[in-house]
């Protein structure tokens, strides 16, 4: 499976980063520092595969990276995945936020990998939605962009509509939520709170 | 909010703790509107992970989502789900997501299913009743869904043999898939669902390993996808690699494997350097199963050597190292030396790794001492302070041991070892790394007087210079210190001695003072220095024994008998656990102890210690036998037929121009191209080539052996590490194991264990074994039976609950199971035991296996028959026993296991010198460790609430004649050895024990129209694991 997934610049910024196994906060930055270091002193006409790194799994564990103008999309996995296979697939993932993040700036007059780096801070929950369609704990979704794509819009459109309605009224509408707390308690059943216990009472 | 809670997310990417904020994603997802419960949810996967506490606040909000009418809301909850939620609550969630399998959409199935592939990795046991749907999913419209539920199987299918039905289906979606039937969306660069193609490969390569009649089914549908493949994108080479890699992993097929050499071939030729770098991945795997196709790409890894890219060359020097062989070592040495000269500037992993397989490399196949000697000196004057420890320390150990058994052999390599290292002291020495520094003092100071006409003052006058230079650190001084004291006999030597100390006797640091201060009086005193170094050479006494009337004298005024560390802390532990439960066994230990104790006899107490000297003296045997083992794998053949080669290429080189030194060319000729106009530099390949691939064509069965032969013995040599370190349990375990080749040892144990009959309660309490354990050892006819010399006996290492026997039945030809049974050892056939099944056999041998309950343990009985009617010498039963240790222990204190799996093997001789070994394994399941606890319903009750862990889960009931409660129970009863405590109108309650004593209580109550199950215990995962049982046994009925 997939166990990190981790895009950062040519300075070794991390841009988005996000692990389907657990490490605590110093290790991940460790782990970023670490692949940031053996992927960034490869040249560009050397191979997409690594091996090696210490910190994620040892010697089952590989990086699979590509590098696109300032940015490097690392995916760190295990013997399982199939090494061309999650090559391709960065470089459908990547055309994918490309476009998803260009139809939502709308901005195509600026320069093409700038969109990317920049859309990456300030879009990177969208980024992560994508992500999340395509890589769902650790394994590979569904490869069928399409329906990614008609899913991410799908959400993105009821955002908007939301986002009309409660451009301003959605204010209005939490501040009447707010306004009716104290009817919130009266709402809980105090009997419900009784935690049944098995009669053991006949022993 | 929202916006607030992505740049919290952006924050902590960037490695900044805003842990204050995970509370506020929490609230998020809970209270806001479904935009900003999308944020929540991701700020949640993304902070948080499955042991975090606050992932429980989220269980509700989850739950309410999943039963949301918005199918938005629904998707967010699936995949929070399938990204981490926590073990203890998945119970809460299973119906609902269960439920959603049969959702309209096909992205709520689909995600259903992904959610059910995570409760699967995280607690496989809560899922097994829904199998059924999984298979349901497979079969599914959609082909997302049907994709998804792949993961699981792939997944389930590690474990192969309930699945072989599948393969049928397997194949069939392969093939309509590879046929373009799939919709025009799942295309990619025109290939269909490249990766669910890969993971059907993946999943067909995983049924058909090793099973023929599986492996049909599938040639047709490979063959197809191979020649649908052959495309130009990257994609299709994934496809193709998969393809290849299946068709190796499944069993074999000419045409298929033929055209699938031609496909790495096409990998490896490939301009592109990812395609090359998977060819040569695939030649990794492919040369361990044939050899020759390296032949064919001799040329192309010999340019792979010169690439520039250091992961391909990598990759190359693991293709050769998977190659070598007796011949071709010397020029692979070579290159990897140069590969490491060049990466010597990156400290990293990979080259550790290298440094790491020297030894192995030059110890298994070296040609001749000489060469193996400069070469191991190369290698630590390049590895230097990189070098992992072992390194050094295993190279010490060879020279002190040898690796022949020839002494005269041995001799010769440490002359040779001191010969190069008073060269190279002679020379420069600055540039020398410490722990070779210390390598060579201590062989200097071990074996230097060995060669003859070699003064010690010289050596002495040597290692002073060195422990003058200034970078030598103290720990390599000290070392230097110490090989002087072993040289400072000699008349010159004393007055250097006498300099050095007094240089270094006011030094700063204590280690090296001390040091100089023996080193002081050792030289003055000749006869202090013949007796001090004699003394290493003493018995020691490791029994104690002359302790024994000590003990003795002890014990009758009342002492308490000695214990182990570790087996008293268990007896505290158990000891707590009385406290609770009052009816608890009596365990065995205390009962032996207490039979010492009465009896206070002290020769029962020196005839243990015989019993610890006894495997003292195993493991001195084990050490010649690993010897042996050595010799076995470089020995006699081996080097003569160096010696035949090597005259050979000296014939060559009579008529050829001498190019390379190296290049004994019988091998690699018959493979060697015609090229008529070659340039030197080709010319030159080309003999470097047939070099490393000497030997390849003919020879490659026989150094396939050798390469595994290499690593068991690298297993054999950290299992001997651990010895010296680990506990007396361990120590037994491999010198069972070790013992059980030779003839020799064997009688001697025979005699051990007759003495040892007696005694074995006296082993346990003095022993170092923790809990319970009991040694049996039965000799059956020694001299009686034909075709055995003598009987068979092993110490196998007991765990507390299992007591593994072998027997050795004098069969005859031709046993059929009733002749077995009429053979069951008396003892044991008044146990209940299972069937006894048969586990392997061949022509001579035929091994059988039955498992026995005992109220305190299991046995397990391996009967060993012959049916041939010749005889048969040295049998020898290994068990695998490191692994079911490790199990068994995990079994009783850590965590249960539904099943493990014992291995072992038995080795003999049907034919004088020739040995042959017969494998087997079986599985012991929890059902056969499981036994009724008696006890009353007050117990029960005061138990009950003294139990942290609990399951609960709904069963089915048995609707029969009568009470469905009664009949269901004593089902239950029958098949897992449970003791029914009490039954009152629609409640029962039931307990069982894991052996030693772990209990495990059940409390049922009818539910509806079905069984509500409550199960305690103590251990963490005994009552899944029992949960289980409950359901198969009840699907069963």
């Amino acid at each position: 499976m997939i166990k990190a997934i981790l895009i950062f610049n040519n300075h070794g910024k991390p841009r988005l980063i996000r692990f389907y196994q657990y490490f605590a906060e110093d290790m991940q930055q460790q782990i970023i520092r670490e692949t940031f270091h053996l992927v960034s002193k490869r040249d560009d006409n050397v191979c997409n595969f690594l091996e090696g790194g210490s910190l994620i799994g040892g010697s089952d564990y590989k990086l699979i990276y590509r590098h696109y103008a300032t940015l490097y999309f690392v995916f760190c996995v295990d013997s399982s995945e199939s090494e061309l296979g999650i090559l391709d697939l960065i470089q459908k993932m990547y055309e994918k936020v490309c476009l998803s993040l260009q139809v939502f700036v709308e901005t195509l007059d600026k320069c093409f990998e700038n969109v990317c780096e920049l859309d990456l801070i300030f879009h990177m929950d969208k980024v992560h939605y994508i992500l999340q369609e395509v890589v769902m704990g650790g394994m590979v979704l569904e490869t069928n962009m399409n329906e990614i794509v008609a899913q991410v819009e799908l959400q993105n459109r009821m955002e908007k509509s939301e986002g009309g309605l409660s451009a301003a009224p959605a204010r209005a509408v939490s501040a009447v939520k707010n306004m009716n707390l104290p009817e919130i308690p009266r709402n809980i059943n105090i009997g419900d709170i009784n935690i049944k216990v098995p009669s053991l009472s006949p022993f | 909010m929202k916006e607030i809670m992505v740049r919290a997310i952006y924050c902590e990417m960037l490695g900044y703790e805003a842990s204050f904020s995970y509370i506020h994603a929490i609230k998020l997802a809970q209270q806001g509107s479904a935009i900003e419960k999308r944020v929540g949810y991701l700020a949640v996967s993304l902070f948080l992970n499955e042991s975090h506490d606050l992932l429980l606040l989220l269980v509700n909000t989850v739950l309410k989502d999943l039963q949301s009418t918005n199918l938005i809301e629904v998707c967010m909850a699936l995949t929070v789900v399938s990204q981490l939620f926590p073990k203890d609550m998945i119970p809460a969630i299973l119906p609902l997501v269960e439920e959603k399998l049969t959702n309209p959409k096909e992205i709520i199935r689909r995600k259903a299913v992904l959610a059910l592939h995570k409760f699967y990795l995280i607690a496989p046991n809560q899922v097994q009743h829904i199998h059924s749907k999984f298979r349901k999913a497979l079969c599914d419209k959609d082909p997302g869904v049907m994709t998804a539920s792949l993961h699981i199987y792939l997944q389930l299918i590690k474990n192969p043999d309930s699945y072989k039905d599948l393969t049928g289906s397997f194949v069939a979606i392969l093939r309509q898939v590879v046929g373009g039937k799939l919709p025009v969306d799942f295309n990619y660069h025109n290939v269909p669902a490249p990766w669910l193609q890969i993971q059907l490969l993946r999943i067909l390569s995983l049924l058909g390993k090793d099973d023929q009649s599986t492996s049909e089914l599938m040639y047709e549908v490979l063959d197809e996808s191979l020649r649908r493949a052959e495309m130009n994108h990257n994609i299709t080479y994934a496809i193709l690699y998969e393809c290849v890699k299946a068709i190796y992993t499944i069993y074999p097929k000419s045409e298929l494997l033929e055209k699938a050499a031609k496909c790495i071939g096409n990998f490896v030729v490939s301009p592109k350097i990812n395609l090359k770098y998977l060819g040569l991945k695939a030649l990794t795997y492919v040369v361990q199963q044939d050899a020759s196709l390296a032949l064919q790409h001799q040329m192309t890894i010999i340019e792979c050597l010169d690439h520039s890219d250091s992961i391909i060359k990598r990759e190359t020097l693991e293709v050769l190292f998977r190659i070598t062989n007796v011949k071709n070592v010397a020029v692979i040495v070579e290159k990897m030396l140069d590969f490491l000269k060049n990466v010597f500037m990156e400290p990293d992993i990979l080259f550790l790794l290298y440094v790491g397989c020297f030894p192995l490399l030059s110890d298994t196949y070296s040609p001749n001492n000489e060469w193996f000697i400069q070469t191991m000196n190369v290698v630590f004057s390049l590895g230097g302070e990189l070098m992992h420890p072992d390194i050094p320390n295993n190279f010490l150990r060879l020279l002190a041991q040898g690796f022949g058994s020839e002494e005269e052999e041995q001799q010769q390599l440490r002359v040779f070892a001191v010969d190069s290292y008073l060269t190279l002291l002679e020379s420069d020495t600055a540039h020398l790394p410490q722990r070779f520094l210390q390598v060579i003092s201590w062989a200097l100071g071990e074996f230097s007087y060995l060669k003859d006409g070699l003064e010690p003052c010289k050596v002495t006058k040597l290692l002073a210079k060195l422990l003058d230079e200034r970078n030598v650190t103290s720990e390599s001084r000290s070392w230097i210190l110490s090989a002087m004291a072993k040289l400072s006999a000699g008349p010159g030597a004393a007055a250097l001695a006498l300099q050095v100390s007094e240089r270094y006797s006011s030094s700063l640091d204590t280690v090296l003072r001390q040091q100089a201060l023996e080193l002081l009086h050792l030289s003055q005193d000749p006869e202090l220095h013949a007796r001090f170094f004699h003394l290493w050479h003493v018995q020691v006494d490791s029994s104690l024994s002359f302790l024994d009337s000590f003990v003795s004298e002890a014990l009758s005024q009342g002492a308490a008998p000695y214990k182990a560390p570790h087996q008293r802390q268990e007896e505290l532990r158990q000891e707590k656990a009385l406290s609770l439960e009052p009816y608890s066994i009596s365990l065995p230990v205390s009962l032996s102890s207490c039979s010492i104790t009465d009896r206070q006899s002290p020769t029962l107490l020196s005839m243990s210690s015989s019993l610890s000297g006894n495997s003292n003296e195993l493991k001195a045997g084990s050490s010649t036998l690993k010897l042996e083992g050595v010799k076995r794998v470089w020995g006699k053949e081996g080097y003569l037929h160096q010696q035949d080669a090597v005259e050979e290429a000296a014939q060559v080189e009579e008529a050829a121009t001498p190019a390379l030194p190296l290049s004994p060319q019988q091998g690699g000729a018959e493979s060697q191209q015609t090229h008529g106009d070659l340039t030197v530099v080709e010319q030159e390949k080309q003999k470097l080539a047939s070099s490393l691939f000497v030997g390849l064509g003919s020879q490659n069965s026989t150094f396939l052996m050798g390469k595994s032969d290499s690593t068991s013995q690298q297993f054999r040599r950290k299992t001997r590490a651990a010895d010296s370190t680990s506990s007396g349990v361990s120590e037994r375990s491999s010198s069972s194991s070790h013992s059980s080749c030779s003839d020799f040892l064997h009688n001697n144990l025979l005699e051990d264990s007759q003495n040892s009959l007696n005694t074995q309660k006296i082993g346990v309490s003095n022993g170092t074994h923790e809990g319970p354990v009991t040694q049996s050892f039965q000799t059956t006819s020694k001299e009686t039976s034909p075709f055995l010399d003598a009987g068979m006996v092993l110490v196998q290492p007991c765990s507390p609950q299992t007591e593994l026997r072998d027997f050795v039945q004098p069969g005859s030809s031709g046993i059929t199971q009733t002749s077995l049974r009429s053979q069951f050892p008396p003892e044991l056939s008044q146990l209940p035991h299972s069937d006894i099944s048969l586990l392997s056999s061949d022509h001579s041998l035929s091994l059988s296996a039955c498992r026995a309950y005992r109220d305190d343990a299991l046995l397990f009985v391996i009967i060993l028959s012959n049916c041939s009617q010749s005889s048969t010498n040295g049998l020898s039963v290994q068990l695998d026993c490191k692994h079911i240790f490790e199990t068994f222990s995990t079994l009783i204190q850590v965590e249960p296991h539904t099943q493990v799996t014992v291995a072992g093997s038995v080795s003999y001789r049907a034919v004088p010198g020739h040995t042959q070994t017969l494998q087997f394994t079986d599985k012991l399941f929890l059902t056969d460790f499981i036994r009724p606890l008696t006890l009353s319903t007050e117990e029960y009750g005061k138990l009950w609430l003294s139990f942290s862990q609990d399951v609960r889960q709904n069963l089915k009931l048995i609707q029969g004649e009568g009470d469905p409660l009664r009949a269901t129970l004593s089902a239950l009863k029958e098949q897992l050895q449970l003791h029914i405590v009490d039954i009152i109108g629609s409640e029962g309650i039931v307990a069982c024990r894991l052996l030693p004593d772990s209990p495990c209580l059940l409390h049922c109550r009818i539910h509806g129209g079905s069984l509500a199950v409550w199960l305690r215990s103590p251990l963490l995962s005994l009552p899944d694991c029992l949960l289980y049982y409950c359901q198969k046994t009840l699907e069963e009925c």
